[in-house]
């Protein structure tokens, strides 16, 4: 349904999409994750025919995104990350608008469908300035569904909603997924995990890696990561932690503990609670650090900068990884 | 055409539901109001009958500086609200949604202008045996083909920048330039001098128009100011998803 090859996009000097190839096939929901920056919504919008391209091609339920993209944005629904609302519309004359910019027949009707679906019927007459933040997000998913897309794209669509509308519009996601395509772009990979058939990472506007949820959390769980915090100095905790057999290797000795890397399907945690009360720590926690996102892409990019380094030689390591940091410190401070 | 319409619609309703819209409806009416009374007055003192030029004539003036509060948020508010994404990505042509802003601007406008004809239709009354209705008619033409271009190019001026009080100074200051530019015609020398004649707005409606004298030209010079605006309008548009 959606197809990319070698797409890329420049802002002037900076580079924001690189050579990106890929395929979205019909019935699936694809994941895009990647850290704020990467690429995601430049790959979006080139994809609803908001900005062409600076080179390669890319077609959207068989139409060329450039020759023919009047028919392929008529198959497109497209949130975007800014939900595009008229403060001084009403609810119902929004979509009402949507519905005649795309000729739907029966227009009214629609609008109520899709009102219906976003659970939103109460609030149709509503100016929609002065909407909360979930309801001008879910105005927006029914302003993306209103003609029935082929091909559904959606920038972050459950930021600013609370946990019941998210599982809400998951759920919706799904259902809307079994006959359509979607392509959704988020922070939260456990929002991947539960609604995406297939993920991919990007990173500085290249895939980084292409696989199911499923895989990629069984690859990177080989190790599992524990903090240990004691009360006091923590001076020799490293000594000992290393020497307890299942511990692969020390990751970083704080003011107040330890962070450390097992060996998988070997808990070590009962070893190490005696180890240190034997020893004489305060031992005031100890707990499985859960992989987030960031640690995920942290460690697919070291993987990549590995390589590099295999090639290479050292030092690139460190300034790469302090690089991205900075490079997503900043584009927080921009956002 | 059908997509020009939907956006037309919405634009022209909007008017309705915005305080700026019947602020600056108001002022018109207002300023006109004034005029026409101490032009009444003015005419009962030196004893002649006045013509439709009294209401004609500051109308003129009145819509140039109230277009561009007309047309200022047009398009630059879309690009605020980050709408423009929105009609950017629905299957809508760039000159679609130019041509689309620029009637609704235009019957809002019409809109205006048409209650103003209560002057005339006051004063017809007024006068034995009756105003020109020649006069009459080719003045409000006159004023139609006017308001044509200047929301044309209010339009065009909307979609260069987001910011809604550098598009009304810009929009306003294009309008008064093409207001006054033959003034310096006798300096500039004779070929320069008909250049500058040629391109002014008020030449073109003051020694025709206004007098009852309808010619072809100046319809035509309203009518292409009106398309070349529109077309520079799209362009822009276009530009935009390059950058």
């Amino acid at each position: 349904m959606i197809q990319v090859e070698g797409l890329t996009k420049d802002y002037g000097l900076r580079r924001a999409i690189d050579d990106l190839t890929f395929n979205v096939n019909k019935g699936e929901i694809v994941g895009f994750l990647g850290p704020n920056g990467a690429g995601k919504t430049t790959t979006m919008r080139v994809l609803c025919g908001y900005m062409p391209p600076t080179a390669g091609k890319a077609s959207v339920a068989g139409f060329d995104i450039i020759e023919q993209s009047l028919e392929a944005r008529r198959k497109i629904g497209y949130l975007p990350e800014t939900v595009p609302l008229y403060p001084d519309m009403t609810v119902f004359d929004y979509l009402k608008f949507m519905a005649d910019l795309r000729h739907l027949p029966e227009a009214e009707d629609r609008v109520d469908d899709v009102l219906e679906m976003v659970h939103m019927e109460d609030r149709s007459g509503g100016y929609i300035g002065n909407l909360s933040k979930g309801m001008r997000q879910r105005v927006g998913l029914a302003q993306a569904l209103i003609h029935e897309p082929e091909v559904l794209i959606l920038d972050e669509p459950t930021i600013g909603l609370d946990p019941v509308q998210i599982h809400e519009v998951r759920n919706l996601i799904r259902e809307i997924g079994k006959e359509k395509t979607v392509l959704l772009s988020t922070h939260i990979l456990s929002e991947a995990q539960q609604v995406c058939n297939r993920v991919l990472i990007i990173n500085k506007g290249k895939i980084v890696v292409e696989d199911t949820p499923e895989e990629l959390q069984a690859r990177l769980a080989g190790g599992r990561r524990i903090a240990v915090r004691v009360a006091g100095d923590p001076q020799g905790l490293d000594q000992l932690i290393a020497n307890i057999p299942g511990v692969s290797r020390v990751l970083g000795v704080l003011t107040n503990g330890i962070d450390f890397e097992t060996d998988p399907g070997n808990d070590v945690r009962p070893e190490v609670a005696r180890k240190l009360v034997a020893s004489g720590y305060d031992l005031l926690e100890l707990k499985p650090l859960g992989l987030s996102l960031e640690d995920i892409f942290l460690e697919l990019t070291k993987e990549q900068n590995e390589e590099i380094e295999e090639r290479e030689e050292d030092e690139l390591e460190e300034s790469e990884v302090g690089e991205l940091e900075q490079d997503e410190k900043d584009e927080q401070k921009e956002g | 055409m059908r997509n020009v319409w939907t956006i037309a619609n919405r634009e022209y309703k909007l008017y309705f539901s915005t305080p700026a819209a019947y602020m600056i409806a108001a002022m018109v009416f207002l300023v006109i109001g004034i005029i026409f009374y101490a032009n009444i007055n003015y005419a009962l003192i030196q004893q002649f009958a006045p013509s439709a030029e009294i209401v004609i004539g500051p109308l003129v003036t009145i819509l140039i500086f109230a277009s561009p509060a007309i047309t200022m948020r047009l398009m630059a508010e879309e690009q605020r609200l980050g709408t423009m994404e929105l009609l950017l990505t629905a299957p809508v042509r760039d000159w679609e949604l130019i041509v689309g802003k620029w009637l609704g601007g235009f019957l809002f406008m019409l809109t205006i202008i048409a209650v103003t004809l209560i002057y005339p239709l006051v004063l017809n009354r007024m006068v034995d045996p009756g105003i020109d209705q020649g006069l009459l008619i080719s003045g409000y033409l006159g004023l139609l083909l006017i308001t044509s271009a200047l929301i044309a190019i209010g339009v065009m001026v909307s979609s260069f920048f987001s910011n809604q009080i550098a598009v009304f100074f810009a929009t306003l200051g294009i309008f008064l330039v093409l207001w006054l530019i033959s003034t310096p015609a006798q300096a500039v020398g004779a070929a320069g001098g008909e250049l500058l004649k040629f391109f002014d707005f008020s030449e073109h409606f003051y020694n025709t128009l206004y007098i009852g004298i309808i010619d072809l030209a100046d319809v035509i010079y309203y009518l292409s100011i009106t398309a070349l605006a529109l077309f520079l309008g799209t362009m822009s548009v276009e530009t935009r998803r390059w950058r």
